[in-house]
């Protein structure tokens, strides 16, 4: 591709308030059509914002996990247009002086750390959710999320290819989970992003056309919008034609981007500062308090992990991406499992057991069960095929691993003398293959395996079998 | 009538010990309202039944022996601009002409919870928008003293009611001077404390930055009794000051010796009615008489207060008023064609002119590429108007000026020249640019027999003694006893 793709995210991402940014409604989602809405998130004449000031804690916490600079001073202004989901004819949002501004995000791509310094964080209300009848007879509003509060998380044009953004996206995702400041739930739109992206040929500085993607929802969704619009540019380019500046969205029924609106009907939102509300102080202690409980985030997590239990690159990363996982797998490896053991397991058989990774929390065994049934896997008396059946039991019934091994009577069979006879019974049983096997066709010492684990119903330790079968064969 | 007459601090008093019954008073009044009201149109909404139930609800509790507050009983006006819970609020617009509120306002609440009335909503300018109370969406509410003049605005029809005794106390809000000039022209008191000393929770935003709330009343004490009520932080206004409130009564006796009385050259310059000249100069004397040592100040960014407020105040309120776009509540246009359709459809019919006016001025006071040239500059020249008064206040305690220029002007002498109109305000917008307490009191009647304002200006939280110099001069005249005698 001639062309060097240049991207920039402005994600936004709902703090986990149990209140709203300017009234005492609740943010609960999923509550019936306007049941979380008073007179102030309504916009009813008269009503003033009062500022929820857990919202600012949160959000002074992202901006010192990435290095930000803090206002002492921000402000809040007003946004102004008209829409019938925005109550009050303007957004409080701030513009001039915002809550933080720099700081960089790190990001782990294609096996480099990268980082993504930040423009700015600041703090902004949401706003409702028009509803459009299938039949066209009417249009609804909702406003259960007007006034909930948001970050919006502004990041410099450092991205340089979809699968960055999405992989910035999940960065940041994991970070303010990890803090604890958004519930990171994509489908319930707890982090949406806008993402503008513009292409320049190699080597020149100044920004090409930027085209802005609004609204996305999901990390797959930013990675393919984003493809599509660097073909469509891409050809429009090579085509000799200007690239519009525009508004577009993506379209996932159709997997394209749309345009919205073009630059000339831009709004102008006429900003001011809002009166409505004093400039926010911002406390030193507070941040030193803040800075001081910062919690460990994914990426030193991950470090942490690759170091301390020789995880891989790949591994410890996908073990981080959620600190649910995290959590686990420092619970199995206390129970005693091997780190690499539990890593392994965890992205396999726990993984493919869940919904969502964050359900491992809640996953019917504990690490503890985890760790002991790795435990009687380790030590040879349960295999690793056997251990699965026992993995499967213990999710569907309880039980410990011991236990159900017991019961079952699945333990691995490593006594030579019960063994050797299983395998001389086979060996007897097929002397055509014997033959074929001594007479150089060698591969057949796989089938001869099989057929002993079969007769011991998989018990059978397959190293011994293996040996066992040699020394007959070969003896 | 004699319930009629007595002030709303002694009304109280008999109301509490049980010599006068609410019921007794809240009908006295209505029978007063119901006889002239029609010719003045000082309410929009009078609320007889709510009246009646909330004065039988202080006699029933006073019967039980409860406290009922410091304004048991006392018959009050709300201009239309409080919202009152189930109460139709209408802002003096066709827009919020059906609008029942779901909620009650702060200042209106702290009335009701001290034991006052409320009789009904009082006519405004639209949107608190004008000087003389003709944007009026429900027609112009006259001036008692003579009913083909206005009472002035926006607070007209509370300013009105006060004086011609269809209410004892009323509540206005005042954004350039639509408090204290009413009063000025009507001849009641009426005060605008310090931005952020009233709660504006419930108040319909005009220009936030300005706007704030006060009682009008028919003396000083009167006011001060309702300020002490309505005043104080709220959790529910960010921009409420915290500082305790002030004993406003009290400063009302407390004299003017030793206060420096400071009198700027700038407030009796050209334009300003020779017998309002009079009467001003005449009670600054009175003070020096009593005490008070004269200073000589000056405010020299006084001439550039009016552009700066229509620039600062149209500029919040085309973004106040955008939220009546016919979507929630309120008017809204019959079988829109669509979403644009509905937006300009309900503004075009609902709004009057001297809104759309300012809404059109605002909007481009704030529009990319004149933000600059405008607002921003006007907020420039506001800090410069505030560093004035900051100076001056090193020199002296409180500042004495006429309330307005002129006094009530007939019913649309000034209506087709909207630039004459905000001349009306010249006297009172810089205390609102620079958030100050002001206060207006009678002191004397034009040859035509119209009141003049004398106006007393203070610190910032400096109620007390604005208070102690309009309740020294009002000590001193009988002004403030006379009663109009309205003729059709």
């Amino acid at each position: 591709m001639p062309w060097e793709v240049v991207i920039g995210l402005e994600v936004h991402v709902q703090l986990a308030t149990q209140s709203k940014l300017f009234c005492a409604c609740s943010t609960q989602f999923g509550a019936p059509p306007n049941s979380n809405v008073c007179a102030v998130c309504s916009g009813q004449p008269g009503v003033l914002p009062v500022l929820n000031e857990q919202a600012i804690v949160l959000a002074l916490k992202l901006a010192l996990a990435t290095g930000g600079t803090i206002r002492r001073r921000s402000r809040f202004a007003r946004k102004n247009y008209f829409y019938p989901d925005l109550p009050k004819g303007y957004q409080i949002s701030q513009y001039d002086e915002p809550l933080a501004e720099h700081g960089a995000v790190e990001i782990w791509h294609e096996g480099q750390l990268r980082s993504v310094r930040l423009t700015r964080i600041h703090l902004e209300e949401d706003a409702g959710k028009n509803i459009h009848l299938a039949t066209g007879a009417a249009s609804l509003v909702d406003l259960n999320r007007a006034g909930v509060p948001l970050i919006e998380v502004v990041s410099e044009p450092d991205l340089r290819a979809p699968a960055e953004a999405a992989e910035y996206m999940r960065t940041l995702r994991g970070i303010v989970r990890a803090l604890g400041i958004c519930d990171g739930n994509l489908e319930q739109g707890s982090l949406r992003c806008d993402a503008n992206i513009s292409l320049r040929p190699w080597g020149q500085q100044a920004l090409g056309t930027k085209v802005e993607i609004k609204n996305i929802n999901s990390f797959r969704f930013v990675q393919k919008a984003l493809e599509y619009e660097i073909e469509r540019q891409s050809e429009l380019l090579a085509r000799g034609q200007a690239i519009q500046q525009e508004t577009r969205q993506w379209s996932a029924e159709v997997g394209r981007t749309e345009a919205m609106r073009s630059k000339e009907e831009a709004h102008d939102y006429r900003y001011f500062p809002e009166p409505d509300l004093p400039p926010v102080e911002i406390d030193e202690r507070l941040i030193e308090s803040l800075r001081v409980a910062l919690p460990e985030l994914p990426l030193q997590r991950r470090q942490r992990l690759m170091e301390e239990g020789g995880l891989s690159d790949y591994d410890a990363t996908e073990l981080t991406r959620e600190t649910e996982l995290t959590d686990y797998y420092h619970l199995a490896v206390a129970a005693g499992g091997s780190p690499k053991r539990v890593a392994n397991w965890m992205l396999t058989e726990l993984l493919s057991r869940v919904d969502d990774a964050r359900d491992v929390a809640r996953a019917p065994v504990a690490p503890a069960g985890m760790a002991e049934l790795l435990g009687l896997v380790e030590s040879g008396k349960v295999s690793g095929k056997l251990a699965k059946d026992i993995w499967a039991k213990m999710w569907t019934s309880g039980g410990s691993a011991l236990k159900i091994a017991t019961d079952g009577d699945l333990f691995q069979q490593s006594d030579s003398a019960a063994l050797e006879q299983a395998v001389r019974a086979v060996v007897e049983a097929h002397a055509d293959r014997v033959a074929a096997y001594r007479a150089g066709k060698t591969k057949l010492m796989g089938w001869f395996v099989g057929q002993v684990m079969q007769a011991t119903e998989g018990k059978a330790n397959p190293k011994l079998v293996n040996t066992l079968l040699q020394q007959l064969l070969d003896g | 009538m004699e319930i009629l007459e007595l002030t709303a601090t002694a009304l109280a008093e008999q109301v509490r010990s049980k010599q006068l019954s609410a019921v007794e008073v809240a009908r006295a009044y209505l029978a007063r309202i119901a006889e002239l009201d029609p010719i003045l149109h000082a309410y929009i909404t009078v609320d007889a039944d709510g009246a009646l139930e909330a004065a039988r609800a202080i006699d029933a509790r006073l019967a039980r022996g409860e406290d009922v507050g410091a304004l048991a009983g006392v018959p009050i006006a709300l201009k239309d601009i409080f919202v009152t819970r189930g109460l139709r609020t209408t802002c003096g617009s066709r827009i919020l002409a059906d609008w029942v509120p779901p909620y009650e306002g702060m200042p209106s609440a702290r009335l009701r919870a001290a034991g006052a009335v409320v009789l009904g909503k009082a006519n405004m300018d639209e949107f608190a928008m004008g000087s003389s109370n003709e944007n009026s969406a429900f027609g112009a509410c006259r001036n008692p003293w003579d009913i083909e003049r206005v009472p002035g605005g926006s607070s007209g029809g509370s300013a009105a009611a006060v004086a011609a005794r269809l209410c004892l106390g009323a509540l206005g809000t005042d954004t350039g001077g639509s408090i204290r000039q009413p009063a000025a022209l009507c001849g009641a008191v009426g005060i605008k404390p310090t931005y952020g000393r009233v709660s504006r929770y419930g108040v319909i935003a005009f220009a936030s930055s300005l706007d704030q709330v006060g009682p009008l009343a028919r003396t000083t004490e009167d006011a001060a009794a309702l300020l002490e009520v309505i005043a104080g932080h709220d959790p529910l206004d960010a921009t409420s000051l915290p500082q305790p409130v002030g004993r406003y009564r009290e400063a009302c006796r407390r004299g003017v010796r030793g206060l420096r009385i400071g009198v700027p050259a700038e407030y009796f310059a050209a334009g300003l009615d020779p017998e309002i000249e009079g009467a001003v100069r005449a009670a600054i004397d009175e003070l020096v008489g009593q005490g008070a040592e004269l200073v000589e100040i000056s405010l020299p960014h006084t001439k550039y207060a009016i552009a700066t407020y229509y620039l600062l105040c149209t500029a919040e309120a085309s973004s106040n008023l955008a939220r009546y776009d016919g979507v929630r509540f309120g008017m809204r246009a019959a079988r829109p064609q669509d979403l644009g359709d509905l937006y300009s459809r309900t503004r075009h019919d609902g709004f009057g002119p001297e809104v759309k006016r300012r809404i059109i001025l605002g909007t481009f006071a704030l529009s990319a590429g004149y933000y600059d040239a405008y607002y921003a500059k006007g907020q420039r020249v506001r800090t410069l108007i505030r560093q004035d008064f900051s100076q001056a206040f090193e020199r002296c305690d409180a500042i004495v000026v006429p309330t307005s220029p002129i006094t009530a002007f007939k019913l649309g002498e000034r209506l087709d020249d909207p630039l004459q109109m905000y001349l009306a305000d010249i006297y009172t917008i810089s205390c609102n640019l620079a958030g100050l307490p002001g206060l207006s009191l009678p002191c004397g009647f034009s040859s035509q027999g119209l009141p003049i304002g004398l106006q007393v200006l203070g610190r910032p939280l400096g109620e007390e003694q604005v208070f102690a110099v309009a309740g020294a001069y009002e000590q001193a005249h009988d002004w403030h006893r006379r009663v109009p005698e309205v003729r059709r």
